[in-house]
């Protein structure tokens, strides 16, 4: 027997005792469940961060959000921020920039969308309050989510990846009415919370 | 550049006068990096307990990005070229091969360091420790961490270098110890992620200086190879010094050499994948790109973490055992020498790294739990739980026999000395689970107010995550004077403590 700072003689590739073996296996088998559960869930589930992908200059960005905001612009913001109402099921783009998310969102429950993300300048952090549901927001690159609101309310974007001196200002705004309802929500009832919002798969 | 060999009355060892000095050296520079990051690291601390918030919003950001930069770097690297110094040439016997490359690249570490320190603290670098472009710091800023990463590079070439040496010269007989072994995992490691930092720090800096472009997503991916493949220098180095630690106190034995050989053996294969799980919710990568490098590759490095986590333990139950302790199932370890400090240190470092850090590690590491712990304080949660509680506990109970057997200095304060690991751990493990849990809430990591109190739109945390805060920021004031009682005991040992007895000179290998 020796301990780890003496230098073993000979040979030293030798059986391992049986306690050991039975660690080793369990762990292995341990390790080969995880990995079964990681594309299960992959598959399975249904709340994956995988969208669509692609390159897009800063500036085109920019003018696709505007191009948007000035489509379905409904209203303003104390602040100055758009307030857009996109018509179901359409493509909605989020514009990270130092120190604002831009537009405000009003969406509708239970209606399916695509959420497109990008910053214009440095990185930013998507993460939805109070679902707690987090995404990189790259500049150069549109990351389209599919999320379908499954919960009315007023909900917040928080901004979580560090982008200069103002980062802590960084909050947006999404509000999701629920049509049958609509007169509750504009009453500011609070936030009833439950599932979060799903982000499908797809790879295109 | 003097030579020659000294005996150590206590190990046996033949060291080599300056596989000691550049120890040393080493080690000091590390202590005061530990010491910027510790008084950073309590003043962001005091900042994110919302009832003090002590710093500006600016003066947060820039203390934050020292805090990263000055531990998980310059602290924990330097230390680590001691244990590389360590493992090598004196558990080999050994020369140190090159003393004088070796002293330059100590200086050029340090350059780097001074240069990077520097725009920092001159508010030309408020980045954070990820440096994500296109934010941009100062050009020296870019060069400082160059710099430090080519006198890092070939400082692990000279440790290298050092295992030639030593086979060449016949210093020892049969295979390198385990320990040794172990470094060498961690060397070879270390090679792959300064690599990356050259891939991904060179161009940044031409950047900065007005050449060519940095694509922020191809950053990412890279920096990443750069910045949790540093962590994984520090897993197999931390656990190098585990299989020490347990040898230095209680003899503990290696129960079997191939498997615990193998498990260092898959950490170089497929640990520098789960770098990979910092991107899971970026836009630039496919989910087979995703699934592929955070599950098979990384299950096979967690692997290895579990077979560590069993053969340490189990080595020091049987070196109690061989030493007569065999009464019942415990007493190996009711019978332990709880007041060492480097034992004390080596058990709770083994397990918060691994019950606390090691398993929220594995878990971020999936794709849909990541969606829910993505820049949350989730993530420092963790690694608070692995780098500070684990590797950072393992290097000061290393330190208890650094101090006597290099330094030749007997560690003062001692009844201090015994408690500072319980402290630390205790508070490191408030800590970490309570700023976890705040970050179930999602409240954001690097972020200066949680109150958001002057944000464009209000938000309002839940009553639990501000306790947890609050419990994190008590549990975080328990660490620092743990942390505090650390320096003061290093410090103190070396420039006024008393020297050992015993001392044997150093004799030239010609003369004796």
């Amino acid at each position: 027997m020796h301990t780890g700072v003496e230098s073993p003689r000979g040979v030293w590739w030798k059986p391992a005792h049986k306690a050991e073996k039975v660690w080793v296996v369990l762990a292995f088998a341990w390790c080969m469940v995880l990995f079964a559960m990681m594309p299960l869930w992959h598959w399975k589930g249904g709340q994956n961060p995988s969208g669509i992908r692609a390159r897009v200059e800063p500036e085109a960005y920019r003018a696709r959000t505007e191009e948007f905001i000035a489509s379905y612009q409904v209203g303003e913001e104390e602040n100055g921020i758009p307030i857009v109402e996109p018509p179901p099921g359409s493509d909605i783009y989020l514009m990270g920039q130092m120190w604002l998310w831009t537009p405000s969102l009003r969406l509708q429950k239970d209606t399916e969308y695509t959420l497109h993300l990008s910053s214009v300048d440095v990185n930013h952090g998507f993460s939805l309050y109070p679902f707690n549901i987090n995404f990189q927001v790259v500049p150069g690159y549109d990351y389209g989510l599919r999320v379908t609101p499954t919960e009315a309310g007023d909900f917040r974007i928080v901004c979580n990846e560090f982008c200069g001196v103002g980062h802590h200002v960084m909050v947006g705004r999404i509000e999701v009415i629920d049509p049958a309802a609509a007169a509750a929500v504009e009453g500011g009832k609070p936030l009833t919370l439950s599932a979060p919002a799903r982000g499908e798969e797809g790879d295109r | 550049m003097k030579g020659g060999f000294r005996v150590c009355p206590t190990t046996s060892l033949r060291v080599h006068r300056q596989a000691d000095g550049l120890i040393k050296a080493h080690a000091v520079v590390a202590t005061v990096s530990l010491l910027i990051g510790g008084i950073t690291g309590l003043l962001v601390l005091l900042t994110r307990w919302q009832a003090v918030h002590l710093l500006d919003a600016a003066l947060f950001y820039r203390v934050l990005t020292i805090h990263g930069m000055s531990m998980l770097i310059f602290f924990i690297i330097f230390f680590e070229m001691a244990v590389l110094y360590f493992a090598g040439p004196v558990l080999l016997n050994s020369r140190v091969p090159a003393p004088r490359l070796g002293w330059s690249m100590f200086w050029l570490m340090l350059l780097g360091t001074v240069m990077v320190e520097w725009t920092m603290w001159t508010g030309r670098a408020d980045v954070l420790f990820t440096s994500y472009v296109p934010l941009k710091a100062h050009p020296l800023f870019y060069l400082g961490v160059i710099l430090f990463a080519v006198g890092t590079l070939i400082t692990v070439a000279i440790f290298f270098g050092s295992l030639v040496v030593a086979k060449r010269e016949g210093t020892y007989e049969g295979s390198v110890p385990l320990v040794t072994y172990g470094a060498v995992a961690a060397a070879i490691i270390a090679v792959i992620t300064l690599l990356h930092g050259a891939a991904i720090y060179i161009p940044t800096f031409l950047w900065s200086i007005g050449i060519g472009s940095v694509d922020p997503q191809v950053y990412r991916m890279v920096w990443w190879g750069l910045g949790h493949s540093s962590q994984q220098i520090n897993v197999a180095a931390m656990v190098a010094v585990w299989y020490l630690l347990g040898a230095l106190t209680v003899g503990s034995v290696v129960i079997n050499e191939k498997i615990s050989r193998t498990a260092f053996v898959l950490y170089i294969l497929f640990i520098s994948m789960a770098s990979a799980h910092h991107l899971l919710v970026d836009p630039g990568m496919g989910p087979t790109w995703k699934v592929v490098n955070t599950s098979y590759f990384m299950y096979m490095a967690v692997f290895a973490s579990m077979i560590h986590g069993f053969t340490v333990p189990a080595g020091i139950e049987v070196g109690q055992r061989v030493r007569g302790l065999t009464k019942g199932l415990f007493e190996w370890l009711r019978r332990a020498p709880w007041g060492d400090p480097g034992f004390s240190a080596l058990v709770f470092s083994v397990i918060i790294f691994g019950f606390v850090g090691g398993i929220t590690g594995v878990t971020f590491g999936t794709e849909q739990i990541n969606i829910i712990a993505h820049n949350t304080l989730r993530i420092p949660g963790h690694f608070h739980a692995t780098v500070v509680a684990g590797t950072a506990l393992a290097f000061m109970g290393a330190t208890y026999y650094v101090l006597p057997l290099i330094f030749r200095k007997k560690v003062a304060f001692w009844s201090l000395a015994k408690i500072q690991p319980y402290l630390f751990a205790a508070g490191m493990l408030i800590f970490s689970v309570a700023m976890t849990f705040a970050g179930t809430f999602g409240v954001p990591r690097r972020h200066w107010d949680m109150s958001f109190s002057q944000a464009l739109f209000d938000v309002q945390f839940s009553p639990a995550a501000n306790l947890l805060v609050t419990v994190m920021a008590l549990g975080g004031l328990i660490a620092a004077l743990g942390g505090a009682i650390y320096i003061l005991v290093t410090v103190w040992s070396v420039f006024l403590g008393q020297p050992m007895e015993g001392d044997a000179a150093y004799v030239d290998a010609r003369s004796s």
